[in-house]
């Protein structure tokens, strides 16, 4: 078992140019080197024209697969768009919701999440119809009908904060982890504590991959108070780290002293000395 | 001191566990016996992929001590990056200089960032006064080299680490306080992440003010 994906960004082809790499990702190159070009483009936030075209592309390319069948490339294409900023992104992405291939929709829909742009939200609820009932597993698969967690975590962002009755539905779902998404995406619209206090409890679920997923949900809501939880849930501490920084930006954007980084109010200062006992 | 044979039945309770919360409590059973005979098997279970057990584990081998680092040394996986991390963090919660090379090394050339992180950060928390004087300033002028790289490391994470080194570092030895100034300063003028950014004006302060 590996950590969950933190471990991966130091390849071998770091001393690539922004050209090569958009050499790289064009259809005539090989699958592999194109999954990679997709990645790096990403990773190095490279948002020229001539990249986006490239990612576009690769995006909607389901020529190349996976020895498993899966659609590799779209995933990592549609990861790297996520990062990027281009006027095109938003409308290419809406249009693969629709892709045959549950991986390609969850990643389309976190890198919709990135984007911030609520146009996508009444594509989102549409994967709600049938509320968490209709939220079953497929035979054979280990996942259910639609990315679920990653529905809710996107509305939560965006702050589609009409559609929090129905969320509340999947605070009940047999899936930990789908009510862990409910939990945060509950707490980023009502900034209700007991929604936070949900994520708190997570972090002492029996089972390790539900503890780390109850991490970068806290981290992501934002809910302040779960800070010394997150430090002290037997979990790897790379996760703990990064929860603790995206609850310490989550503070700077909410008391708006983000351009202050000289005078911490006390909140920030406890976050900080939690962060360093875990380095 | 406890023998290997009071050890046995605590060693077996950590094998036959039946789950991850039962081996955790029986490593913390055995890490309360603090015997250098346990170093062994502490260092395994820094390998079974369980992070509560692991922190015991190394909160153990930090509470042995010295008497705990040739082990380490001698036992660095060199498959397992998750073992690798932790038997660091081990090293790095010690601070015996003879684990100066493995900390650089590690600190500056591991794939995992992880194992970057903990080294990094042992490198700030290194005992000093366990080294012959006669052999500070070149030591103490690596250690400097390695923070100051680590501190544009491409992880956020471990760019945060060494300015936690530099601080302490900085705060330890008084001849190397203006140097590691500079070295903040010139992490700062590059930083994009505000919790690194807060984290550096925050060791200036410290480091003014001594």
């Amino acid at each position: 078992m590996t950590h969950m994906g933190d471990e991966h960004s130091n390849g071998m082809r770091i001393d690539w140019t922004v050209e090569t790499a958009i050499a790289n990702l064009q259809p005539t190159v090989e699958g592999s080197l194109r999954y990679y070009a997709a990645w790096w483009l990403g990773h190095f936030r490279i948002s020229r024209p001539e990249a986006i075209d490239g990612l576009l592309v690769a995006l909607n390319d389901e020529t190349h697969r996976s020895p498993d069948g899966g659609l590799a490339l779209c995933r990592n294409a549609a990861r790297a768009l996520g990062k990027l900023q281009d006027p095109r992104i938003v409308s290419a992405l809406r249009q693969r919701l629709t892709c045959e291939d549950y991986y390609v929709r969850e990643v389309v829909i976190q890198a919709l999440e990135s984007q911030a742009d609520p146009s996508c939200i009444p594509d989102l609820i549409a994967f709600l119809e049938g509320g968490a009932e209709a939220a079953i597993s497929i035979p054979g698969k280990p996942h259910l009908v639609q990315p679920y967690e990653a529905v809710l975590e996107a509305l939560g962002t965006l702050q589609a904060k009409s559609v929090a009755p129905l969320i509340q539905e999947f605070l009940l779902h047999p899936v930990p982890k789908v009510q862990l998404a409910a939990a945060r995406a509950l707490y980023q619209l009502t900034q209700e504590p007991q929604y936070g206090e949900r994520l708190v409890l997570g972090l002492r679920h029996e089972k390790l991959v539900v503890r780390r997923s109850a991490l970068m949900d806290l981290g992501a809501s934002g809910y302040i108070a779960g800070a010394s939880a997150i430090a002290a849930t037997l979990a790897e501490n790379s996760l703990k780290l990064t929860a603790l920084k995206d609850l310490f930006n989550a503070h700077l954007h909410q008391s708006g002293t983000k351009n202050d980084p000289e005078n911490l109010d006390a909140t920030s200062e406890q976050l900080i000395s939690l962060m360093d006992a875990l380095l | 001191m406890s023998t290997t044979l009071d050890l046995y039945p605590l060693y077996q309770a950590i094998d036959n566990a039946g789950s991850a919360e039962d081996m955790r409590r029986a490593v913390v059973k055995l890490c309360e016996h603090r015997a250098e005979a346990s170093v062994l098997k502490l260092i395994e279970v820094l390998g079974y992929n369980n992070p509560g057990a692991a922190i015991a584990a190394v909160d153990g081998l930090i509470a042995i001590g010295r008497p705990a680092v040739d082990l380490l040394l001698d036992n660095i996986d060199s498959f397992d990056y998750g073992a690798r991390a932790w038997a660091n963090r081990a090293l790095a919660g010690i601070g015996d200089p003879r684990a100066l090379p493995n900390l650089l090394d590690a600190a500056l050339n591991d794939f995992a960032l992880s194992v970057r992180r903990v080294a990094t950060k042992g490198l700030g928390n290194l005992q000093w006064d366990w080294l012959d004087t006669v052999e500070w300033p070149t030591a103490q002028e690596q250690v400097l080299q390695a923070l100051t790289q680590a501190g544009k490391d491409e992880e956020w994470v471990v760019r945060y680490a060494a300015v936690v080194a530099l601080e302490n570092f900085g705060s330890q030895i008084e001849t190397n306080r203006e140097a590691v100034l500079a070295s903040l300063q010139t992490c700062l003028a590059t930083e994009v992440e505000s919790v690194v950014c807060a984290r550096i004006h925050k060791a200036l302060k410290t480091l003014k003010a001594l």
